[in-house]
């Protein structure tokens, strides 16, 4: 099981961080880029795996969120339940959003389209509903207690949502072991062709939906415990569902690490740009952009794609000579 | 007991509405009827030609409507460029590819527009902007009346140029044929250059239209470009007719609902004809298989 | 009399006005090799379609089995042990061969470990061994065929539909391929064969169904077939059968 080692490698490095450094800025930034990687995992999943583009992933980060700080501030629910709740919910609107637009055959395109039409849908009825705050948004009450799903100190944040990405690596890599990770990448690659093999694509490409969803949302709950503060703007906007889609697709769609990659590439491109030219607003969305056309340009596959390729072509110079010609032929 | 007259207003603005809302629709269509993507850097774009049209009003003086032939020239350039050398030899000839580099081009010169001027809403003072024409019955606002009647204008020449420019003829060969039409020795990939110009300069007239009634911000081609793409997917992809019709449609039935249900709902309504449309009938009222 | 595996009955397809396959019926024995043949768009296509599932009847029914499985879907019928080809191949182009052939053997094997012996050994069977491990788009139009053919056997058929799988191979090709086919009747599996290459018709088929313009216009050893004049006047054209009797004549 090397791949599982190479987790928990990662892993172990990331947990050594908070050792060594203890600046409150470096940890907050290393927290949103983990929560990020954590929702573009999502996006992979049906994205990368299942070759299904989605542009409205925020629908299940918002509805994470949503219903996390709902039901803790208006029903006064615990906070870890309310985070479960949440994950629930979310993987509920995947359900819908997916079984309506599979069950339509949408794809390509028609697929990005209307998922990118229930998200804005979602925004704007957020926007005006009472129960979610309306124009101001929901507040979550601060109480710096385990129980609350608060921490006073955020290396413990920190470290939540390093397991929680943990998770999200090794479900990737038992999904690319399994014989449902095995139909989904069939689907992907040519459905007809995989349903004439005897897979279900609509069961498939559903039950891909419904994980995504699942583990998108679980990045919006762990959003709402972190800033304690959400808006439909913040939850159901585009800047999710671009940066969802953008961290898996910059790191190596289908990848297991390709999320991580691509969360930490694109949030140092931002700060990094932040510290040179000042925090001007649209600055790091303007780089994600020319980021995503320069990689799709150059380096399809990602950054984890190219580093494969590389390594394969690598391979391939030092292998064993090339077969005889008869051998080649009978191909 | 509502009065008949109020109603006719409604629908009559609607219709004014609804035809800006069939040029931007026209461009979209256009590029995916013979492209076959869906340009989603289509709202961005037009948010980048509302500021210009902004900009030309304001620092060189130009009324929007003389501005049109300016700036449609531009952004026709602008567009091939963008797809010629940025899209074209991004998309590796994937489908999905195309999707991912629209939206990066989206996301790029939408927030290029937030970093380069900021996110106030802009707007200009025509002399004639609140002047009205009186139709006896109603009162129409004459940059409205003026748009309706553009539009058609630029509906006939786009028509005009399809049918009997040699350009135009190979646009419809390629979009009907792509392999054909390349293996009788048409450049593809400058015919695709060309229509994405054409769908770009469609925007910029129709930002042009809309400058002395509406507003110029980074966000501001969004909201509109998202009931383009409503109006697309009704009067099917690809469809010239059914851009307009559609565009006509949607625009009546905005002015109806935002009558009677407020503004923000009035989006929402918008949004689930856009959903069903896509879940029961894709290729929309006259669009082919999708 | 062998019994049918599988039976179409009075099967027709519509597409708007055109009536692509016009009260076509044919039928399957087990373990023995069925023809379809017939000129250029004669159907044959749209009727492996309807058969695998793919595309809905406008009329008519299908018998798998005994059971009636009329538009029922083709992940379904692959459940059933209805296999088929593509006439343009379509290999999952950016996974490995193995991983190709591991699809179709994860049909019965939902296990990892079983599914890969099980698609080793089907890519071993025909003749694919020693390319398990390149991407499946790095294979000659040959290789590809035999990577359709691996990946359908994976799934353990009793109905193996194959369409055109000859196309494009030179001589030797098909004389390796033909081989690979006959096996297949020996394991007991049905084969109908969608082909042109009238040479692999003659030498493997038993029974050989001749659709023309939808309809089926003849049926019977591949030597009755050929020798029918309706059948000749369907791929030359009208009035020769009648030339090509008097040319023998002379």
């Amino acid at each position: 099981m090397k791949a599982l080692l190479l987790i928990a490698i990662a892993v172990a490095v990331f947990a050594a961080v908070p050792l060594v450094v203890h600046s409150n800025v470096v940890l907050n930034f290393l927290v949103v880029t983990l929560m990020i990687a954590l929702a573009g995992q999502g996006w992979n999943i049906l994205g990368g795996y299942g070759g299904q583009y989605s542009f409205g992933h925020a629908a299940f980060f918002g509805t994470g969120a949503y219903v996390t700080a709902i039901l803790q501030v208006e029903y006064g629910v615990n906070a870890w339940i309310g985070f479960a709740a949440g994950i629930v919910a979310g993987a509920a609107v995947g359900a819908i959003i997916g079984g309506l637009a599979f069950r339509a055959g949408l794809r390509s395109s028609y697929f990005a389209l209307v998922t990118l039409a229930f998200a804005e849908v979602l925004r704007i009825l957020a926007s005006v509903a009472p129960i979610t705050g309306a124009g101001v948004g929901l507040l979550v009450k601060l109480d710096l207690r385990a129980q609350s799903f608060q921490f006073q100190s955020r290396a413990i944040f920190y470290y939540v949502i390093l397991a929680l990405v943990a998770v999200s690596l090794v479900i990737a890599q038992l999904l690319e072991r399994s014989r449902f990770g095995t139909w989904l990448i069939a689907v992907r690659e040519n459905e007809d062709a995989a349903m004439a093999l005897g897979v279900d694509a609509f069961a498939v490409k559903l039950g891909a939906m419904v994980l995504s969803a699942a583990v998108t949302a679980a990045a919006g709950c762990f959003y709402v415990q972190y800033f304690l503060f959400i808006d439909s703007g913040i939850a159901y906007g585009t800047w999710i569902s671009i940066e969802a889609l953008l961290t898996p697709i910059i790191g190596g769609v289908g990848t297991v690490f390709g999320a991580l990659v691509g969360a930490l590439v694109v949030k140092s491109l931002g700060e990094g740009a932040k510290l040179v030219t000042g925090d001007v607003p649209g600055l790091d969305l303007m780089i994600y952009g020319a980021v995503l056309i320069v990689v799709i340009r150059f380096a399809p596959r990602g950054l984890v794609g190219a580093f494969t390729d590389a390594r394969e072509r690598l391979a391939r110079r030092f292998a064993a000579p090339r077969p005889p010609v008869r051998e080649a032929v009978r191909g | 007991m509502l009065s008949p007259l109020i109603l006719i207003s409604v629908v009559l603005n609607g219709l004014l509405t609804g035809a800006v809302y069939a040029l931007v629709a026209l461009g979209l269509t256009l590029i995916y009827g013979v492209l076959h993507i869906i340009n989603f850097a289509h709202g961005a774009l037009l948010s980048a030609a509302l500021f210009a049209a902004f900009f030309a009003y304001q620092k060189l003086g130009l009324d929007p409507y003389v501005a049109a032939f300016l700036l449609a020239p531009a952004f026709f350039a602008f567009g091939y460029a963008l797809q010629r050398f940025i899209i074209g030899p991004a998309s590796h000839g994937d489908d999905r590819n195309m999707l991912l580099i629209t939206l990066g081009l989206a996301v790029f010169i939408e927030n290029a527009l937030l970093y380069a001027f900021h996110a106030d809403t802009r707007t200009i003072d025509l002399a004639y902007g609140f002047k009205s024409i009186d139709f006896g019955f109603t009162f129409l606002a004459v940059p409205r009346v003026i748009s309706f009647a553009a539009v058609f204008f630029v509906a006939l020449a786009l028509w005009l140029i399809m049918a009997l420019t040699d350009t135009g003829k190979a646009i419809r060969a390629v979009a009907k044929e792509k392999l054909g039409a390349e293996l009788a020795g048409i450049d593809v990939a400058h015919i695709y250059a060309m229509t994405f110009g054409l769908g770009t300069a469609c925007v910029a007239v129709a930002a042009c239209l809309l400058i002395p009634t509406y507003y110029a911000n980074p966000r501001a081609g969004n909201a509109f470009v998202l009931v383009a793409f409503t109006v697309v997917v009704l009067g099917g992809m690809g469809s010239v007719p059914g851009a307009l019709i559609g565009g006509l449609v949607i625009g009546v039935v905005e002015s109806l609902a935002g009558f009677y249900f407020g503004e923000s709902l009035g989006q929402v309504g918008i949004f689930l004809i856009f959903i069903v449309v896509l879940l029961l009938r894709p290729r929309g009222l006259f669009g082919a298989s999708a | 009399m062998v019994e049918s595996l599988l039976s179409v009955e009075h099967v027709s397809r519509r597409f708007g006005g055109l009536l692509a396959v016009n009260a076509a019926s044919l039928s399957a024995p087990t373990a023995r090799i069925t023809a379809l043949i017939g000129p250029n768009g004669a159907g044959k296509t749209t009727l492996f379609a309807v058969i695998s599932g793919f595309l809905k009847p406008s009329a008519g029914r299908v018998r798998y089995g005994g059971e009636d499985v009329t538009g029922e879907p083709p992940h379904r019928l692959a459940r059933r042990g209805i296999a088929r080809t593509f006439q343009i191949v379509q290999p999952f182009a950016g996974l490995s061969v193995r991983d190709n052939i591991l699809v179709g053997a994860h049909l019965r094997h939902r296990a990892r470990a079983a599914a890969l012996a099980v698609a080793e050994e089907v890519g071993r069977e025909v003749g694919l061994g020693d390319m398990l491990d390149r991407p499946a788009h790095t294979l000659t139009v040959a290789g590809r065929k035999r990577l359709e053919l691996a990946r359908a056997l994976a799934t353990e058929p009793k109905l193996l539909l194959l369409d055109e799988v000859l196309a494009g191979l030179n001589p030797s090709e098909i004389r390796d391929v033909v081989p690979v086919i006959r096996a297949f009747c020996a394991r007991g599996i049905a084969v109908i064969m969608i082909e042109h290459v009238m040479q692999a018709v003659m030498s493997l088929a038993e029974h050989v169904f001749v659709l023309a313009e939808g309809r089926i216009i003849a049926e019977g050893t591949p030597a009755q077939v050929v020798a029918d004049s309706a059948v000749v006047e369907a791929y030359l054209g009208h009035g020769a059968a009648a030339k090509v009797r008097s040319a023998n004549v002379h």
